[in-house]
């Protein structure tokens, strides 16, 4: 028999915490950022990598940063038969074959290697591109990771591979993810190894529409999960709360549709920093998110 | 001389397809033998890059002009390495094209859109 959770427990502290979408703007870096800082000491990873904004909450200090890179192939055409397996081959129709020439489309290309592969000449070799970076700083006891992709590339995934496998030390913080909103391969990706998914909904029949996907990808990945209702209204009926009870989906906490919440938080502030009642709400959230893990791990080892 | 035009249908009265990578047919005419061939696109069907493949398709024609409504700049750079000229399609069907075409109707195309690329995906 395991003991109660208590603050000393590793699980608990070790654990990592996604936050994800089927949308963007209904809530993740809000309850993604909150749940770090009211935490204190913890980690905080931007996956959301075609507009990370995590930064600008923790205006992290001591920012470094690193370049991010994949390979692309490169053809000699000396070397070349123009037997163009390698342009029937790509399933992302990033090569074609001209006068005797291949055209490489860098930014329709997803870096999987298959055209060196099937080129019997061996005329493909790869060389290194760079699609954008990850930056690591601090903002008091939090470690900040932002994930950035340069605009036009095909596919962020390899930036979120740095950012989740990278030598990230093994420090005994709890993480937060702050995921790409929708439920593609990037989503996928971020939420891998995570001990529990925290999904963010709206209180509108859209906010279902997109609930569900992710909802079908957590179920998919067999990932522990609850569901936040943010900006509820009391008075108003919440098509997520109705989506929620029906498919006996755990709710987690309710946010409450609330000016002065959406004013620190579009000023850029963190909002436990700023109000009591703030850090009463996330630290709750965050205690429930924590208990769920613990009874995840105890009836699931 | 062979022309190629994105069609919706497989005969002469079809319409130009406003998509050039999607257009479900392309129209291979041979202004000597005035004979027309109508190929599938094998790209309508791609989740991305639609409009190289489907450029590929024309290069592999052996086709000399390209009538279209519009072109994406990764398709345009397939077919302008080909050194296939790109004429800018008038109203009606693809046979109104091809006389607008023999009687020296049709301007080329000057703009090419940036595309579409990836921001149907996450």
């Amino acid at each position: 028999m395991k003991s109660m959770p208590g603050f000393m427990d590793e699980k608990k502290i070790n654990m990592k915490i996604a936050v994800l979408s089927g949308k963007g703007g209904t809530g993740k870096t809000l309850v993604s950022v909150n749940l770090a800082a009211a935490a204190k000491a913890s980690t905080y990873i931007d996956c959301d990598v075609e507009e990370p904004n995590g930064h600008l909450f923790f205006k992290p200090e001591g920012v470094q940063e690193e370049n991010v890179t994949v390979k692309i192939p490169k053809a000699d055409d000396k070397l070349c038969n123009a037997c163009r397996k390698c342009v029937d081959f790509c399933n992302f129709n990033a090569l074609a074959h001209v006068k005797d020439k291949l055209i490489v489309f860098e930014e329709v290309c997803h870096s999987c290697g298959g055209c060196i592969l099937v080129c019997p000449e061996k005329a493909l070799t790869e060389r290194e591109k760079v699609i954008g970076k990850v930056q690591k700083g601090t903002s008091d006891q939090v470690s900040i990771y932002t994930g950035i992709l340069k605009i036009g590339e095909a596919s962020g995934v390899p930036i979120i591979k740095k950012l989740l496998d990278e030598k990230n030390p093994k420090t005994n913080k709890l993480t937060i993810i702050d995921c790409p909103p929708g439920s593609a391969c990037i989503v996928m990706e971020s939420i891998k190894d995570v001990d529990y998914c925290i999904l963010v909904a709206e209180p509108t029949l859209f906010g279902v529409h997109n609930l569900n996907m992710v909802y079908e990808l957590v179920t998919l990945l067999n990932k522990p999960f609850g569901v936040v209702l943010n900006k509820c209204l009391l008075e108003e009926k919440n098509p997520a709360e109705k989506f929620c009870i029906e498919k006996n989906i755990k709710i987690i906490e309710r946010i409450p549709f609330d000016n002065e919440l959406g004013t620190l938080n579009s000023n850029g502030e963190i909002a436990v920093h700023k109000n009591e009642k703030y850090r009463e709400l996330f630290s709750s959230l965050l205690n429930t998110v924590t208990k769920e893990v613990w009874h995840e791990t105890t009836i699931n080892p | 001389m062979k022309i190629a035009i994105p069609a919706d249908g497989k005969n002469m009265e079809s319409n130009v397809c406003v998509s050039f990578g999607r257009a479900p047919y392309f129209l291979i005419y041979d202004v000597e033998t005035k004979k027309s061939i109508f190929i599938n696109n094998s790209a309508a069907a791609s989740t991305g890059g639609a409009g190289i493949k489907a450029a590929q398709i024309i290069v592999d024609s052996k086709a000399n002009v390209l009538i279209t409504p519009r072109l994406g700049e990764n398709a345009a750079d397939v077919i302008k390495s080909a050194d296939i000229k790109i004429y800018k399609t008038i109203a009606g069907s693809v046979k109104d094209n091809i006389d607008a075409f023999t009687a020296n109707k049709l301007s080329l195309l000057n703009e090419i859109h940036a595309g579409f690329h990836g921001r149907e995906e996450n």
